[in-house]
């Protein structure tokens, strides 16, 4: 199954993994007009944790048997059988934080405004996930389906 | 003491372009950018910016830009910007003004003084992309006769050979300190230096022992006047080993790696307590005329079985070539040459900017005088200092080289922008630090790729050049001046470099 790996010996803590993370998840697709002028404005669904001088992003681990989805209450979070990924659907979901609470990375984020949750889809429908691609160390490796 | 030093760098944000994503603010390590979240407003210090441009770089909206300060002083031409700011700055301080990288005056610089040659009608160019051409040389002594016997149909050497280290192209990477420089910097170095077939410098911080299995062998490793990290195992596991009598940014003169860089691991592979000044003497303590240095060189030899070629480094200056000659007859392998114009990740600024010879100069002297002297073929010579570009390479060459180092254009290979800030230890492109969150910023896997690409690049660029003279190796334009033509130099100087003014 996909997964993003992280190697936290070379990433720099610069956080723009955060930044196209956003970018990927916004309406323009566009990093100026994102930020600048969308609102709502984009979020980001990873987080770079630090604790200098280590660092190093997190992003939803997906895992095999993933908490959120036994602690969703409205059945918006689900593991896909085939490609293995947990994915939220935004209609369903409730705005309890119950996954919020549950997931051990600290990997599902509170949407404020919409009262809802966001996470990481693997940038689903494109080959490379946006925070791959652009981060400057290549501190995080892809491995895709294949 | 209120300040009087103008502020170097201006740096300037497109408000419409900056988004607060404060990469800037944790790039910086000078502290020059800050968020403040209740005003959502970035601030710039920008009295403490050096200008490396590493914010510039990173920013993902290009909203930045840094230049050089704006505010000037009245107009003089002696007392220029640079005099002023460093009088106050000693007026401020009482010190040494402490300088890295290399001299940055605008001293003539005689590769852009020469120019190369072409085949043209009466005899053929070559085409490298379709016939081979030979790039790969010998760095080390070579026999003065060589005597052949058939022994039936199989050809057997009788002249003694001396060892010779073999170069995929004539370009090393010259001598940086781990301790100097990052681990992950001088590791890159190794990396592209075994990937590509050429050598790396150990400088004088040793050669760490988990990485002798893996590049000792493309390691030349120094043996200079602090004699860190030398012992019979470092000297042994490389493939050449050189003594470091100066350097061409600061000759004359010693080494000191502050005790803040002394982590260690660095420590370990120096042999010294962790956080000691590492001091480098400016004499070889042991080394007071030829005949010592003669003895140190068979010291070496002695230790090494005789299998390893010896070089003697010095800094460019007056009387070089007698110099030379000397420690040619000292029993040195190979002499390597360091010009006005070599970097360093430290040095006093009245010394990088005043002190030494162009390193052009000084290798067609040195390359002349060994000729004239018949022992010429006893050594091999390196140049270092100042090279740009494949056509600077080539045209030392042409004047006597029979390989070049190189030391800053492999650094900002790696993301160098020569800021020329090394020896405060806080080099914001990971590179001449040894902080743990700035050494990050260097990933060997990358920067060893990037330096891989630029020896290919040159060694393309090269080959084409060649190929445009009809030569076809690179021994065959070694020591042959009659492929430069001088441009706009005076009659002396035509006569030192050794070479014809163009036209004639």
């Amino acid at each position: 199954m996909a997964k993003i790996l992280v190697k936290p010996e070379v990433c720099i803590g610069c956080h723009l993994c955060e930044v196209w993370c956003a970018v990927a998840h916004s309406k323009s697709k566009n990093l100026i007009k994102a930020f600048i002028y969308e609102d709502p404005k984009p979020l980001p669904r990873v987080a770079v944790e630090e604790d200098l001088p280590l660092t190093f992003p997190l992003q939803c681990r997906h895992c095999d048997e993933p908490d959120c989805v036994s602690a969703c209450i409205s059945g918006a979070l689900h593991k896909d059988p085939e490609s293995g990924r947990v994915i939220h659907d935004k209609e369903r979901c409730v705005g309890c934080y119950s996954c919020v609470l549950v997931c051990p990375y600290g990997n599902v984020f509170i949407d404020h405004e919409n009262r809802k949750i966001v996470k990481c889809d693997l940038c689903a429908g494109l080959d490379m996930p946006y925070c791959v691609s652009n981060c400057p160390n290549e501190a995080l490796i892809y491995v895709s389906d294949s | 003491m209120y300040s009087h030093l103008l502020s170097e760098f201006t740096v300037q944000r497109m408000d419409d372009r900056c988004i607060r994503c404060q990469v800037c603010e944790r790039q910086c390590p000078n502290g020059v950018h800050e968020y403040d979240k209740g005003l959502d407003r970035m601030f710039t210090y920008e009295e403490k910016c050096v200008g490396c441009q590493r914010c510039v770089v990173m920013c993902p909206t290009k909203a930045l830009f840094v230049r050089s300060h704006p505010s000037e002083y009245r107009m003089n031409a002696s007392w220029t910007r640079d005099k002023f700011q460093n009088l106050k700055k000693q007026a401020e301080t009482g010190g040494v003004v402490l300088t890295g990288s290399g001299n940055d005056k605008p001293y003539r610089i005689y590769w852009d003084h020469m120019v190369l040659n072409a085949s043209q009608v009466t005899n053929p160019s070559i085409d490298p992309l379709r016939e081979p051409m030979e790039l790969k040389t010998f760095i080390g002594r070579k026999p003065d006769t060589l005597k052949i016997n058939m022994d039936g149909d199989v050809p057997k050497v009788e002249s003694e050979l001396h060892p010779n280290i073999p170069l995929a192209s004539p370009v090393l990477f010259s001598a940086m300190s781990y301790g100097a420089i990052s681990y992950r910097a001088y590791k890159s170095l190794a990396m592209a230096a075994k990937e590509f077939g050429v050598m790396f410098n150990t400088g004088e911080g040793g050669l760490p022992v988990e990485m002798r299995k893996d590049y000792a062998s493309n390691a030349i490793v120094q043996c200079a006047s602090g004699r860190f990290g030398v012992d019979q195992d470092y000297l042994n596991s490389a493939a050449m080993i050189e003594i470091k009598i100066g350097q061409g940014a600061k000759p004359g003169i010693g080494g000191h790696l502050p005790g803040e860089k002394v982590a260690q691991h660095v420590a370990q592979t120096r042999m010294i307590p962790q956080g000691t000044d590492a001091l480098s003497p400016a004499p070889q303590h042991d080394i007071y005329s030829i005949e010592d240095l003669s003895m140190l060189i068979y010291a070496l030899k002695e230790a090494t079985n005789y299998e390893k070629p010896v070089s003697v480094k010095i800094a460019a200056v007056h009387n070089v070539a007698a110099i030379a000659s000397g420690i040619v007859r000292a029993g040195a392998d190979v002499v390597a040459i360091d010009g006005l114009r070599g970097g360093t990740g430290a040095a006093p600024l009245a010394t990088r900017d005043n002190v030494g010879i162009p390193l052009e100069l000084a290798l067609a002297s040195v390359d002349r005088r060994l000729r004239e002297e018949g022992i010429r073929s006893k050594c091999s010579i390196l140049a270092a200092g100042g090279f740009r570009c494949s056509a600077d390479v080539l045209k030392a060459i042409a004047l006597g080289a029979d390989a070049v180092y190189i030391g800053t254009a492999a650094l900002v290979a790696m993301g160098c922008t020569l800021c020329q800030k090394c020896y405060t230890g806080k080099c914001a492109w990971g590179i001449c630090t040894q902080n743990p969150y700035l050494v990050k910023r260097l990933n060997p896997e990358i920067t060893s790729q990037r330096l891989v690409n630029l020896l290919k690049a040159w060694s393309h660029e090269l080959k084409e050049m060649l190929g445009g003279m009809g030569i076809n190796a690179i021994e065959s334009i070694r020591g042959n001046r009659e492929h430069l033509r001088g441009i706009a130099l005076e009659e002396w100087e035509l006569n030192v470099l050794g070479v014809k003014g163009a036209g004639e």
